[in-house]
């Protein structure tokens, strides 16, 4: 089907841009997924996101094709003044109304749409960005690490203290200290149900000396 | 003021938002009023749409945003807002959902996020106007930006509980940008064939070029579906899902739970029928004959680990995946009845759910545990909320006249006619799976358990409970009430379910489904 070199030609001249978007593309998702550090994974979104700008970007690019706004003077092949002397006249008035581009006329002007359509991901890449580094700041505030297995460990020691059953709970916190079995039984009816907030504030007062350190 | 309903279901919440960020800065006090008038008025504006939509001989209202048209291009110059009968009823799910998480929402965003309203409500409200905003919008591009919207304010309303939350929603974020990624890359693909963005025009397109067999619509609907998957947390993809919703503040996890999925599902079926067209989607073998079978896989997995957990939000996390995969199932089982039951189970879910994620706050609220087993005695403690959350859990299960019951006898139609028999064993499996999860929380609730585990309840009186423990002590009724709304609502969509079907019928009727085995 191909002749010699047609191959060459196909897959990487004339499709190069989409080579290199998915190659970028693999990188981010690569990144994503399998690195350990949240900073590096983010660098990944980003990458991800580029390749995708890029992608778009190249759909919209068109060798010599002027910018879409029908004027005869942007003409840079000066066809539109020779094709239709009246389209000057109508742009020097004060309203013209859009009117259907002749066929060769429509191959002078690149289509916006793709770039324009790109600033909008730009802005929302951006603001998930910001927001991703925020939270990845909350995280090292609350637990000192952006290491993932070292996050993961913490996350499931902290599932795993809070997750236990009210019941076994109480039964375990007399063997531990006289004081909070005195408290215990003094106030019978509110340690049926222990608090969980109270084991918040104080795995949130241990972690904090840490992350100042 | 009428003719342009479409544009004030957007224009409350939005400009409401931004008022609630700078009136709020001043006067912390204001957001909710602001919040919960303008979630009143964009409620009106969706009853208003669905009215107008029901009486037009079509069946839908269009707004070009603007009023950009052009003889030229009568449909390609403004972004165009469509109000087809399907989207209609999706937008007035959103915002009832929407106005009764905002009312409830007065006590447990002071509780739980002191000093944060002026950042919590707007947030809350942009999420509103994005999830109202995918189910009218007519442009796929649009779609994406509406999907990032909603996306970006759920990670930030999931975040502003504690650290526990943010580090849930970090893995929220990765995920939730791939999944919005891929479907922006095959809006990229389809732009690349069609020329156009405007889902109509997209499918009259396909279908004037015959564009059917074309490798570029593969790859563009093969992006579409896994990014859509993604966010709506189909199985594989649900690992976000169940942290995020747990760690949640209250409120967050009331608002994003019935919606945020449900709202995926909608997409999906306008991607398969509006904008794809059905003979393009259910034509390629590849999705037609693998995913049903993922979805058997689904919601087997998530029924088990539903059936694992021991807390409460947690569980009930779990069953939203595992209602994700009866949405896709009936969907992709290509049947008429399957459709009207995905369609009216969209509809049922989101309001069961949100009895249920409701009644879970003012328990864990009363309760102050999320376990199993600190639940005790919350009968005769807390009756009027155990009624609303158990509503929705009858809803679950299928218990007939709640709305759960009529959308999964549509789906196990489906099923039967399509001769899709796999599909109803696990209907049927996960039908039990649910009845062994409420009812043990039944017991639980009911029957007591002394401090050492031996079991104490002989019977409704004796619960092994002192009685303080057991004392009439109902939640306040600024939550109680919604919960009760949400409840009613469930009950009514039940026995009212007639006239929701018709109008998903009226909507079905111009795709032409298989009503017989059809099995392509």
């Amino acid at each position: 089907m191909f002749e010699e070199g047609a191959i060459f030609n196909e897959l990487l001249l004339e499709r190069l841009n989409y080579f290199i978007y998915v190659i970028l593309l693999l990188i981010g998702l690569y990144a994503m997924i399998s690195k350990n550090n949240l900073i590096k994974k983010l660098i990944g979104m980003s990458i991800f996101q580029t390749a995708i700008i890029l992608f778009f970007v190249s759909l919209g690019v068109k060798e010599g094709a002027t910018v879409p706004i029908y004027k005869a003077e942007h003409d840079p092949h000066g066809h539109a003044v020779s094709h239709d002397a009246n389209d000057t006249e109508v742009d020097a008035g004060v309203v013209h109304s859009p009117q259907a581009l002749k066929q060769g006329q429509v191959a002078q002007y690149a289509n916006p749409l793709p770039h324009v359509l790109m600033l909008t991901a730009i802005v929302v890449g951006v603001a998930t960005l910001g927001l991703a580094l925020a939270l990845t700041q909350r995280i090292f505030q609350g637990y000192g690490t952006v290491e993932e297995d070292e996050l993961l460990v913490k996350l499931e020691r902290e599932d795993a203290r809070k997750s236990v059953s009210p019941l076994k709970a109480k039964v375990s916190t007399p063997k531990k200290t006289k004081t909070t079995k005195a408290k215990g039984s003094a106030s019978h009816k509110k340690s049926v149900k222990p608090n969980p907030k109270a084991s918040k504030t104080t795995s949130k007062r241990t972690s904090s000396p840490k992350k100042k350190s | 003021m009428t003719e342009n309903a479409i544009a004030w279901i957007f224009i409350f919440p939005l400009f409401g938002s931004v008022a609630c960020a700078i009136l709020g800065l001043w006067k912390r006090s204001w957001c909710y009023p602001i919040s919960v008038f303008c979630m009143i008025g964009s409620t009106w504006a969706g009853i208003e749409t669905l009215m107008q939509a029901m009486d037009s001989s079509a069946g839908e209202v269009s707004y070009i945003l603007g009023g950009w048209v052009l003889d030229l291009y009568p449909r390609g110059v403004g972004i165009e807002f469509r109000a087809d009968l399907l989207g209609a009823l999706i937008v007035l799910v959103v915002l009832g959902v929407g106005l009764i998480v905002t009312i409830y929402s007065k006590l447990p965003v002071q509780e739980e996020t002191p000093n944060k309203e002026a950042i919590f409500y707007p947030l809350f409200l942009l999420q509103i106007t994005g999830l109202a905003g995918i189910s009218l919008t007519g442009d796929a591009f649009n779609l994406y930006v509406l999907i990032e919207v909603a996306a970006l304010t759920g990670y930030g309303l999931i975040a502003i509980g504690s650290n526990r939350a943010a580090a849930a929603a970090f893995n929220y974020v990765i995920l939730g940008t791939i999944g919005a990624s891929l479907y922006l890359l095959g809006v990229g693909y389809l732009y690349i064939k069609t020329g156009t963005l405007n889902m109509v025009g997209i499918c009259e397109v396909i279908e004037a070029n015959g564009l059917q067999d074309s490798a570029t619509m593969q790859v563009a609907f093969a992006l579409v579906g896994l990014g859509i998957l993604i966010k709506m947390a189909f199985f594989p993809f649900h690992a976000w899902l169940p942290n995020s919703y747990c760690h949640a503040p209250t409120t967050t996890s009331s608002l994003l739970a019935p919606l945020v999925t449900k709202v995926m599902i909608y997409v999906m079926i306008r991607m398969v029928l509006t904008v794809f067209g059905v003979d393009f989607s259910f034509e390629s073998t590849l999705w037609t004959q693998v995913l049903p079978w993922l979805v058997v896989i689904a919601i087997v997995s998530a029924a088990v680990m539903a059936l694992a957990q021991r807390e409460i939000k947690r569980m009930l996390a779990y069953l939203i995946v595992a209602e994700v995969g009866y949405m896709v199932g009936g969907v992709w089982i290509y049947n008429y009845y399957g459709l009207i039951g995905s369609i009216f189970h969209v509809i049922s879910d989101a309001c069961m759910t949100l009895c249920l994620f409701l009644g879970a706050g003012l328990i864990l609220r009363k309760a102050k545990t999320t376990h199993f087993d600190g639940l005790r005695g919350l009968f005769s403690k807390m009756p009027f909320t155990m009624f609303g959350f158990f509503v929705g859990g009858f809803s679950i299960i299928g218990l007939p006249p709640t709305c759960g019951f009529f959308s999964k006898w549509y789906l196990i139609t489906g099923g039967m006619v399509a001769q899709r028999w796999e599909y109803m064993v696990v209907l049927m499996f996960s039908t039990m799976v649910m009845v062994v999860l409420f009812f043990r929380l039944i017991e639980r609730i009911h029957l007591a358990v002394s401090e050492s585990g031996e079991n104490l309840g002989h019977g409704h009186g004796d619960l092994g409970l002192t009685k303080e423990q057991t004392k009439f002590d109902e939640g306040p009724w600024s939550m109680v009430l919604p919960l009760a709304v949400a409840a009613c609502i469930v009950l009514v969509i039940g026995i009212y379910n007639q006239d929701v079907v018709n109008q998903i019928e009226r909507f079905l009727e111009p795709f032409n489904l298989p009503k017989g085995t059809g099995r392509p």
